[in-house]
């Protein structure tokens, strides 16, 4: 692996500065994405009819290509970063807002009763009973967002060296330095697989509560029965990669 | 609007519609491309899941599998496939499938384990064999969630197609790359607009495939 972290100075960044580069055009996204869905998925909880139309307009969304989203904003936002956070933020929005749905859904209605009974306000009670019982749906779907945010990122190569890691892709092209190109797959993969497991532990730190995923239980199958009636056809990313991660807290909410 | 402008231009120009560049052609790379890709990807994903979704084991390597195979970022895999493997059809379908085989193994993997177990048990109960289990009773049921994995995987597939052009492959990718360069945005625009167009043609072929194929049974249910 000789060369191999020897990075064309055409690219003004160390190997380093590249992956922090690259962390900061796929995680800021997934946040704006996160904030902008919360509120949406709260809404589609509340006013039901609103969420099959909402799915619609995001799985419309979700299928524009992200070249062509690139390509179409630099018009207005030039070969700049923000051109490639945009789309990602995008698609992070159209994956978080059905797993905050049906997250939020999924809490039982004696739970919600529990908690009114006890006094508390709608606020108090999104806060502090539907919001943490969604936990583990949402970080599934944070899981997804982020992994395909950090893959696609890349991308951004394309539209004028704007990709982090994805820049050494067109560096190992033009200077016919195949190892650049493997350090670029091998950094991109190990930096999604990184996070996918701090998001996991994530998890486990928020939700004590639950008992560890076992491949032998069959706890998946109401959780994963009940929105196939709703909107699964219409859903863009099939939740399904992320059902481990929700399936036990169905069973402790019961 | 510029892009309108754009948009207009590249589909009223008359050259665009001819020869070994129109847009006929470059569509019909596209969908070959997507097609072969979703073809292979279907062919290793859905056997697996089915099987694996029937006896309902290997769940926890088959998240990690896609996991892993999710990680991999597609453009990267292409670009190193070309360097490594020079020009060719080979470069382009491996980042595809990659790409295509975790949402439809998975899906179809939780789409059979999720059937309700009552039915099959009945139709264990009444001697079916379990290759006939999984085909008539479990299949039908699960078939809306396994389209729906094998949407996205062909949406996917469709939008990624295009990075094929930057390693000189053909398809629509090819009016958005050279476009670039060119400094021709009227053909970028116009590209992307075809991939987007071709996205959502996908989507809804795949929603009327779903109208078809899935039993009123088990939609309604």
């Amino acid at each position: 692996m000789n060369g191999f972290f020897d990075i064309p100075s055409d690219l003004q960044h160390s190997w380093l500065g590249l992956i922090g580069l690259h962390l900061r055009e796929a995680l800021i996204p997934v946040l704006a994405g996160l904030v902008l869905a919360l509120p949406i998925g709260q809404l589609c909880v509340r006013v039901r009819w609103l969420y099959p139309p909402v799915l619609w307009v995001t799985t419309v969304l979700y299928a524009v290509p992200s070249l062509a989203f690139f390509v179409v904003l630099i018009d207005y936002t030039g070969q700049s970063e923000t051109t490639v956070m945009i789309p990602l933020a995008v698609y992070s929005l159209v994956v978080l807002v059905p797993a905050i749905v049906d997250g939020v859904r999924s809490v039982p209605q004696e739970t919600l009763a529990a908690a009114t009974a006890m006094g508390f306000g709608p606020v108090r009670r999104y806060l502090q009973v539907q919001l943490p019982i969604a936990v583990p749906a949402l970080i599934a779907g944070l899981r997804v967002a982020t992994v395909s945010s950090i893959s696609l990122v890349s991308v951004g190569t394309l539209i004028g060296n704007q990709g982090a890691l994805g820049n050494l892709l067109a560096d190992a092209m033009f200077y016919h330095r195949p190892v650049l190109a493997v350090n670029s797959v091998v950094t991109t993969a190990a930096l999604a697989i990184v996070i996918d497991a701090l998001l996991v532990l994530l998890r486990k730190v928020l939700t004590p509560w639950a008992p560890p995923a076992s491949g032998r239980t069959r706890p998946a199958r109401r959780l994963l029965g009940r929105p196939a009636k709703e909107g699964t056809a219409l859903r863009p990313e099939p939740a399904a990669l992320a059902v481990q991660d929700t399936a036990p807290v169905k069973d402790t909410a019961r | 609007m510029n892009v309108l402008n754009f948009i207009n231009a590249f589909f009223s120009d008359s050259a665009h519609w001819h020869g070994y560049d129109g847009i006929p052609h470059r569509l019909l790379e596209h969908v070959q491309y997507s097609l072969i890709a979703l073809a292979i990807a279907a062919a290793i994903g859905l056997p697996v899941g089915l099987i694996t979704g029937h006896t309902g084991r290997g769940g926890t390597t088959l998240a990690l599998i896609a996991t892993a195979a999710r990680a991999l970022p597609s453009f990267g895999l292409l670009v190193l496939m070309f360097v490594l493997l020079g020009l060719g059809l080979l470069p382009v379908m491996i980042p595809l499938v990659v790409l295509a085989i975790p949402p439809i193994l998975v899906t179809t993997y939780e789409a059979v384990r999720t059937v309700e177990p009552a039915p099959v048990d009945a139709a264990r109960g009444m001697g079916m064999t379990e290759p006939r289990i999984l085909f008539q009773v479990e299949l039908p049921v699960a078939l809306p969630l396994i389209l729906s994995g094998l949407r996205s995987a062909a949406i996917q597939i469709v939008s990624t197609a295009t990075i094929a052009a930057y390693v000189s492959l053909g398809g629509l990718g090819r009016y958005i790359v050279d476009g670039l360069y060119q400094r021709n945005y009227e053909k970028v625009v116009g590209g992307a607009t075809l991939v987007a167009v071709l996205a959502l043609a996908t989507l809804g072929l795949f929603w009327a495939a779903a109208r078809a194929a899935v039993s009123p049974g088990v939609r309604r249910s």
